[in-house]
C-alpha cells in the first residue's frame, strides 16, 4: 500500500507585529511544519513500520524556501517528498481551495496512492477543506477529523474515528482509496533522530511545476480574493494587572478572597 | 435575488444550536436583496426538526427523509440536488466537524468556490464580503468572491433565529444513490469520562502550551492544591498525552462554567473559548497582550507564567 501525505510549511507570527496591506510584515513571520501535518506524516510513517504500507510520500505546494521544513517530514521516515511550484504561484495571495484540489489531483493522479492523509486544516489560514474538496474530486471516500485509524485496513476499508463536539466519537467504515484529515492527538509524533536528519538530506525531493502535474497555469485565477486584513477590533474591558509578579499575584490572590473562592 | 439555502445540523435526535444560527446568517444575506430562505433538513426525524426549524423569516423548508445519523454521502448528494432544483446564490452550512465532512465536496461537485469559517457576512447581491480570522485569531481578513459560492459558518457569532415562521414544510425528494455511498457509520462513543469532572469546579486552572514541558506541570497542581481548584487544560496539553482526555476544556472537550477561570499560557483559540466562555470570571496570565484569551477575559497578567504561577501558590501558603 502507498500512502499519500499532504504536508505544508506554515506561517507562524510573533506576539507583536504589523501588518502591511494584506499581509504581516515579514520580518514577524517564522515557518514551521503544519501542526496537523505532522500528525499525519506520523501516522503514515507507523502505517509503514507496521508493514501495512510499503511507501511513503509527501507532497507540498510551495517555494524552494520551505524544503528546510519539508525534509523534517523525510527525517521522520517519510520515503521521498514532492514539492510543486512554478513561477505562475510566485506572489498569489490567496491560494483558493479550488486551485489547491487542482494541482493536488494532478499529483495523486501521477502517485496513485491508495490512501491521501492530510491534516484537519493548516495552522495559518485555516480553511479546513482541501482535504475533503481533493476526495470529492478524485472519486475517492474521504473521513473529516479522523482521531484513529484501526492498523489493519484490510478488505480495502479503513476504520476511522471521527471526532464531533462535545467529547463525542464517531465510529465509521470508510472505503479506500480514500483521503483522512488528521487531528491531532491521533498519535504521539517523534522526534527526528541525528540519524534521520542526516538521512533526509539524501533522500529524493522531486520538484514540479504545474505542467509536469497536468495544471493549467490559470489555476491560480481564483474567484475570491483576500481585501483587507487587520488586528480585530477588542471589545474586551479588560482589567490588567501591572507590576512585579509579585504584585499581580497579590492583585488576583485578592481578587480570589474576595470572590471567596480561595481558602 | 439572492436566495439561500441553509443545511441545518443534528446529532443523536437533537438539532445543534448552529441550525437557528445558520437561520439567522441566511435570513441576513436573503435580505439585502428581498430573496427567500430555503432551509433544508436531511436524515433523522425531519419533520419534528421542520417544524422547529420553521422560525421567522424562514419561507421553506425542505426535508429529505433518508436515514437516521449523518453521513456525508448523503449530505452531498442532497444538497447538490437541493441546489440544483432551488438555484440559490449562497448555500449555507455550519462549520461543525459534520459541516466541514460535505461542505467542501459539495462545493467541489458544483464547481462553486468555498469560503470556511466566516463569523461576518455581507452581500449586494453580486458579491460576497466574508471576514474571517486567521492565524488563531491574531488577525481577521476580508474575502470577496462574486456570484454562488458555498460558505460555512462558525458557531456562535450569529444569534439564533427565534419565533414562529409560516414556511412551506416540503418533502424533497432527493434521488440518493446507494452504491455511491463508502461510508458507514457505525455508531458512536462518548469519550472523556473518569474520576473528575471539571464541569462541577468552582475554580479551574487551566493550563495551556505555555508550560512547554511535562515536568513543568507540578507547578501548576502545587498552585490547584494551594487554592483547592482543579486543573484542567487546552488541548495540546492533552494531545501530548500530559493530562487526561477528562481535563480538556474546549470545542472537542468539556464545556465549563466555573466561578473562577484562570487561564495560563493558553492563547484563546475559538475551539478553546467556546469552552469556557460561560465562566464567571476569567483570568489570563500570557506573556502576549494580543493573545485572543485577553478578548474575553475579565482580568490579565501579562507576564511570565512561571514567574506569577508560584508567587501566587506562596500567596496561599
Ligand atoms: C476541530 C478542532 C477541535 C479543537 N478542539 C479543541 C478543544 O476542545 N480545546 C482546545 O483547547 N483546543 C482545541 N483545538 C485546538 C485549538 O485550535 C488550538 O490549537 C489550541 O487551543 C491551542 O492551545 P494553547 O492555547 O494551549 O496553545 P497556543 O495557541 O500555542 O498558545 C500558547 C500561549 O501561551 C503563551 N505563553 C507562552 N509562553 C508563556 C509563558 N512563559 N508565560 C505566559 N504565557 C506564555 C503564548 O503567548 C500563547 O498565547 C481544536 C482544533 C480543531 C481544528
Amino acid at each position: 500500500m502507498k500512502i499519500l501525505v499532504t504536508v505544508k510549511e506554515v506561517a507562524t507570527v510573533e506576539d507583536e507585529f504589523e501588518i502591511e496591506g494584506t499581509e504581516i510584515a515579514d520580518q514577524y513571520l517564522g515557518a514551521d511544519l503544519n501542526e496537523w501535518d505532522d500528525y499525519a506524516v506520523e501516522e503514515a510513517v507507523q502505517l509503514q513500520e507496521a508493514g501495512i504500507a510499503d511507501e511513503v510520500v509527501t507532497v507540498t505546494i510551495g517555494p524552494e524556501d520551505c524544503e528546510q521544513t519539508i525534509r523534517q517530514a523525510l527525517a521522520k521516515g517519510a520515503d521521498r517528498a514532492i514539492r510543486v511550484w512554478d513561477d505562475a504561484l510566485e506572489g498569489v495571495d490567496l491560494l483558493d481551495v479550488e486551485a489547491k484540489t487542482e494541482i493536488l489531483r494532478g499529483v495523486v493522479e501521477e502517485e496513485d496512492p491508495d490512501l491521501v492523509l492530510s491534516g484537519v486544516q493548516s495552522g495559518d489560514d485555516s480553511w479546513g477543506a482541501t482535504g475533503v474538496s481533493l476526495a470529492e474530486d478524485l472519486g475517492f471516500e474521504w473521513a473529516a477529523v479522523v482521531n484513529h485509524l484501526e492498523h489493519d485496513l484490510e478488505d480495502g476499508i479503513a476504520s476511522v474515528r471521527r471526532e464531533l463536539e462535545g467529547g463525542v466519537e464517531e465510529l465509521t467504515d470508510v472505503e479506500l482509496p480514500a483521503v483522512l484529515t488528521i487531528q491531532t492527538g491521533i498519535n504521539e509524533p517523534r522526534y527526528a533522530s541525528l540519524r534521520g536528519i542526516r538521512q533526509a538530506q539524501r533522500k529524493e525531493l522531486d520538484v514540479q511545476s504545474l505542467a509536469d502535474v497536468g495544471v493549467d497555469e490559470g489555476v491560480v485565477d481564483s474567484d475570491l480574493e483576500l481585501t483587507d486584513m487587520y488586528e480585530p477590533e477588542s471589545e474586551s474591558d479588560v482589567t490588567v494587572w501591572e507590576g512585579s509578579a509579585e504584585e499581580t499575584a497579590g492583585e488576583l490572590g485578592d481578587l480570589l478572597r474576595d470572590k471567596g473562592v480561595a481558602p | 435575488m439572492t436566495d439561500v439555502l441553509v443545511v441545518a445540523d443534528h446529532r443523536r435526535g437533537d438539532l445543534r444550536d448552529v441550525s437557528y444560527e445558520l437561520v439567522t446568517a441566511g435570513r441576513e444575506l436573503a435580505d439585502e436583496t428581498g430573496g427567500d430562505l430555503h432551509v433544508a433538513v436531511i436524515s433523522g426525524t425531519v419533520d419534528e426538526f421542520a417544524d422547529k426549524l420553521n422560525r421567522e423569516g424562514v419561507d421553506a423548508v425542505h426535508t429529505v427523509d433518508y436515514g437516521e445519523e449523518f453521513n456525508h454521502g448523503v449530505y452531498t448528494q442532497a444538497t447538490t440536488q437541493l441546489y440544483d432544483e432551488l438555484a440559490p446564490q449562497y448555500v449555507l452550512t455550519p462549520n461543525s466537524v459534520n459541516g466541514l465532512d460535505y461542505a467542501p465536496a459539495v462545493a467541489n461537485e458544483l464547481d462553486l468556490p468555498i469560503v470556511t469559517d466566516t463569523v461576518a457576512l455581507e452581500t449586494d447581491g453580486e458579491t460576497l464580503t466574508a471576514t474571517r480570522e486567521m492565524y488563531g485569531g491574531k488577525v481577521e481578513t476580508t474575502t470577496e468572491l462574486e456570484g454562488p459560492a458555498v460558505v460555512t459558518i462558525r458557531g456562535a457569532e450569529w444569534p439564533a433565529a427565534e419565533g414562529t415562521g409560516d414556511a412551506a414544510i416540503e418533502a424533497f425528494d432527493a434521488d440518493i444513490d446507494e452504491d455511491a455511498l463508502g461510508t458507514t457509520v457505525n455508531g458512536f462513543e462518548e469519550v472523556g469520562g473518569g474520576d473528575v469532572d471539571i464541569s462541577e469546579a468552582d475554580v479551574l486552572v487551566s493550563v495551556g502550551r505555555g508550560i512547554e514541558e511535562e515536568e513543568n506541570l507540578e507547578i501548576i497542581e502545587e498552585l490547584a492544591d494551594a487554592l483547592d481548584a482543579t486543573v484542567s487544560a487546552s488541548r495540546p496539553i492533552v494531545d501530548n498525552g500530559w493530562l487526561p482526555k477528562n481535563r480538556q476544556v474546549g470545542q472537542s472537550g468539556k464545556v465549563v462554567t466555573p466561578d473562577v477561570y484562570i487561564a495560563i499560557g493558553i492563547s484563546g483559540a475559538v475551539q478553546h473559548v467556546a469552552g469556557m466562555k460561560g465562566s464567571d470570571t476569567i483570568v489570563a496570565i500570557n506573556t502576549d497582550p494580543n493573545a485572543p484569551i485577553m478578548d474575553i477575559a475579565d482580568y490579565a497578567i501579562t507576564d511570565d507564567l512561571f514567574d506569577v504561577v508560584p508567587a501566587l501558590t506562596e500567596e496561599f501558603h
